[in-house]
């Protein structure tokens, strides 16, 4: 393999906690090395940032619920079916890009590593033929739990060994990362015409409540040891007022300690929380309450977040939030997609419009941003867009951009059609911080990696780690003072190597890299009343038989595979 | 004004994507520039010089640009698709998305056009002298926004589903339409000289249709309130209303219901 030296650049690397520094970085064999031999290839980053390939800790790239998008809305990939010069394929899709647009998409924005948020188990499959098509990036995917009848039955009667017997075995057939919740019990309620809107709400027939199942989960989680946390998306998700659900649930993890060998502290991931974080009772009297979900977070150190910043544009939702879908369809009345996956989890889909002229859009715009700005500890709080659910990911450059300059912000807050009331809702305007280089290093290198376990690997620049680096055009002596030119740097990398390998020269792909999909493997006692359950369950309700359940290895060819051992 | 002449000397062996041909591409440049932009055969692409002829220059804006193409463009698509200002005349037929998504000046096509033509158009005039097929002035594949503005003008027949999600401008059609007119329609008004098939205004929330001729099959969510005297792109008779389409949701204006209207030629 090449060798490679890259001279003279600003280096942001918060594992070394160097910040901004000259420092010469060398490659060899995919791993950053102490030096190379002379006949290393030489690349210039002179008035260049160098960072780590960053990390999508959230977005839903691959599996039956985006390829609904796909196949249902095809005016979004309508203008965009030409073919260019060069070694890409075809790139379709502008909120539910392709597989293959979404490889080349992340690439040339500096990542490395994106997490499918919502598997949903049963069709593991599908999800594993997309991410497989995914070029470029690391991919893995975490299956969902929160309604899963399974988990459901064990944690109503505390059966945390069980419940964790269960959650290897779904890891070990899915290929999956962790343990994903999304609407803990209301997905399943909402099989009765119900929802959970609190954490406290009885979910029918199985008699337990969302805070339940979420303890469970997490005490699950950190009986396996597993390198992430428990991944949450909260009950009451987009209503006003929903932020005193957001804390109530926040809260559930005062007491619950981690136990992993991966450097991992958080024991709950809290996704999206743009969506969970606002005040008011109604759509009328909306506001922000970034505020105060952000001071507890800022407090309670052992949980991470996730922004789910709103990026303004026309976009397609999509959720293992079934209710939800079917609330925000009666709200703009667009086509609505649905689907129940059996005794897992459900799915729908709705396109929406972030229109700036609606007041409400522009305040959720506000929170987003408010959410990333109030975080005391960069390490614990990731830039996403919950893509595509608040706009599509390669609105990443602009969101950094909004960030980092206050003026650039400022501009877009004061031109909103309703801006006094979009200004009054919200802190926004009062707030001057721009996010440094070197703090964007931690909200999406450093810190997703560390909390997705992989911390030893990934996110950083330090010998002996993988060679995932990027490169920007961004000189920090001399910070671009316009926003376009912040986005236009951080959506067209000058270098991205993968694994040591070059794979986007000046914005343009190269090479497809050797991309592989992460998956734990948890080893267990071994567990004859769960094996009973599952192969009981299969014969009585699951349509397809339990042998043409798990996820072949020709699914999945190149494997990264995490194992833990918790037997 | 300037004058910008295309004729085609290759006939393409599949179908052409001319994104590229409309006065806002064109716009300030020449022949020879003109010639290099790029059009689409499947994935490959060539330049527009490999198809036409061009003779003369573009204006500087789209506003002062007349396109003029002649020869066979039954094998084109996207012809004036996108354009904002200026003139363009086609004297041949053109294949599907001509005029789609236009939202000004005046595109007139001489011979007929294929389907999906006039897309989600926004302003401007479309005139075409022969007939149209399907989904004319409709909203795009999956899509929920139809033609919003501007006038279209078939002076022969059109197909099946044309105008659905229509929600503003005028489309008249002088000869006859197929099934499916104005589905989902949210405003905006259809005129059909000839007669209609079946499902007029299915699922209509607002607007107005007029048709002159017959209708094959009249839905049921319609419901005649009166008589009245109309003057209909120039023609003045006696028109029967109708109101619906009853089955749908309609909003309220002043404590009254909006209702779609429908009038029939008596």
């Amino acid at each position: 393999m090449s060798e490679y030296i890259i001279k003279n650049g600003h280096v942001f690397d918060p594992v070394q906690g160097i910040k901004g520094d000259k420092k010469d970085i060398a490659v060899k064999d995919g791993k950053i090395v102490d030096k190379v031999g002379s006949s290393a290839k030489v690349i210039d980053a002179k008035g260049k940032t160098i960072m780590a390939g960053a990390l999508d800790i959230h977005a839903h790239v691959a599996g039956p619920k985006v390829n609904a998008g796909r196949w249902y809305r095809p005016e979004d990939k309508h203008f965009d079916s030409h073919k260019v010069p060069g070694i890409t394929r075809i790139e379709g899709g502008k909120s539910i890009p392709t597989v293959f647009k979404t490889g080349y998409a992340y690439a040339r924005m500096g990542f490395t590593f994106a997490m499918e948020a919502a598997m949903p188990p049963l069709y593991a499959r599908h999800v594993h033929e997309e991410i497989h098509d995914t070029p470029i990036i690391d991919e893995g995917a975490l299956p969902v739990f929160g309604n899963n009848w399974f988990v459901m039955e064990y944690l109503k009667n505390q059966e945390i060994e069980n419940s964790a017997a269960y959650v290897a075995w779904i890891l070990r057939q899915t290929k999956g990362y962790g343990i994903k919740v999304v609407n803990p019990g209301g997905t399943e309620a909402w099989a009765w015409g119900l929802n959970c809107l609190s954490i406290h709400d009885n979910v029918p027939y199985f008699d337990i409540t969302p805070a339940e199942i979420i303890t469970g989960l997490m005490k699950t989680n950190e009986y396996l040891g597993l390198p992430h946390s428990m991944h949450i998306h909260q009950n009451n998700l987009g209503n006003p007022g929903n932020y005193t659900v957001t804390l109530d649930t926040l809260r559930l993890a005062e007491g619950v300690k981690a136990n992993n060998n991966f450097g991992r502290d958080q024991i709950m991931h809290s996704t999206h929380l743009q969506f969970h974080s606002y005040k008011g009772t109604n759509w009328g009297d909306f506001e922000s309450g970034a505020k105060e979900v952000m001071d507890y977070v800022n407090k309670q150190k052992n949980i991470t977040v996730d922004t789910g910043n709103v990026t303004l544009d026309e976009t397609t939702t999509m959720t293992a939030d079934g209710p939800f879908e079917h609330h925000l369809h009666g709200l703009n009345h667009l086509k609505w997609f649905n689907v129940d996956v059996e005794l897992e989890t459900a799915a729908g889909v709705v396109p929406y419009i972030y229109d700036p002229n609606i007041r409400v859009c522009a305040t959720q715009w506000a929170i987003g941003l408010e959410l990333a700005l109030y975080a005391k500890d960069p390490m614990r709080c990731f830039i996403t867009t919950d893509h595509p659910n608040a706009g599509p990911f390669t609105r990443y450059p602009r969101v950094y951009a909004w960030l980092m300059s206050k003026k650039y912000r400022d501009e877009r807050l004061n031109t909103f059609k309703h801006a006094d009331k979009v200004i009054s809702a919200t802190n926004l305007s009062g707030m001057d911080r721009e996010i440094s280089l070197y703090e964007l290093a931690q909200m999406t290198r450093a810190g997703p990696a560390k909390a997705l376990g992989l911390s030893k690997d990934y996110g950083g620049l330090k010998v002996g780690m993988n060679a995932d680096i990027a490169i920007y055009n961004i000189d920090p002596d001399n910070f671009p003072s316009a926003g376009a030119e912040i986005e236009k740097a951080f959506g067209n990398v000058a270098y991205l190597f993968k694994d040591g390998k070059i794979c986007v020269e000046n914005g343009k792909v190269v090479d497809m890299g050797n991309k592989h999909t992460f998956w734990v493997d948890a080893k267990v006692k071994e567990n004859k009343q769960v094996m009973h359950d599952i192969r009981e369950k299969f014969l009585k309700y699951y349509s397809v038989n339990e042998n043409n359940y798990p996820v072949p290895e020709s699914y999945a060819p190149h494997q990264h595979i995490i194992n833990v051992d918790a037997a | 004004m300037s004058t910008i002449t295309l004729t085609v000397k290759k006939i393409p062996e599949i179908y052409l994507e001319c994104e590229s041909l409309n006065p806002d591409t064109f716009a300030g440049k020449n022949a020879e520039q003109i010639a290099k932009l790029p059009c689409y055969q499947g994935k490959a692409m060539s330049t527009l010089g490999d198809f036409f002829t061009i003779e003369g220059n573009a204006g500087a804006t789209a506003t002062d640009t007349q396109i003029v193409v002649n020869g066979d463009c039954s094998k084109m698509k996207y012809i004036g698709a996108k354009m904002t200002a200026g003139e363009m005349v086609v004297n041949s037929d053109c294949d599907m998305y001509t005029g789609s998504w236009m939202s000004g000046g005046k595109l007139l096509v001489k011979g007929s056009v294929h389907s999906f033509c006039g897309l989600a158009m926004k302003g401007g005039e479309f005139t075409v002298e022969g007939n149209a097929g399907n989904y004319l002035g409709a909203a795009y594949r999956g899509d929920w926004r139809g033609m919003s503005g501007g006038i279209l003008r078939v002076k022969g027949n059109a197909g099946s589903d044309i105008a659905s999600f229509m929600t503003g401008g005028e489309m008249i059609i002088e000869g006859s339409a197929d099934i499916h007119i104005g589905t989902h329609m949210d405003g905006g008004k259809i005129i059909i000289k000839g007669n209609v098939n079946r499902r007029l205004g299915g699922q209509l929330v607002k607007g107005e249709l007029y048709v002159f001729g017959n209708i094959n099959v009249m839905m049921p969510g319609y419901k005649k309130v009166s008589e009245v005297d109309l003057d209909v792109d120039g023609t003045k008779a006696k028109f029967a209303e109708y109101i619906g389409d009853l089955g749908e949701r309609h909003p309220k204006k002043k404590g009254e219901t909006v209702y779609g209207k429908l009038y029939k030629k008596l």
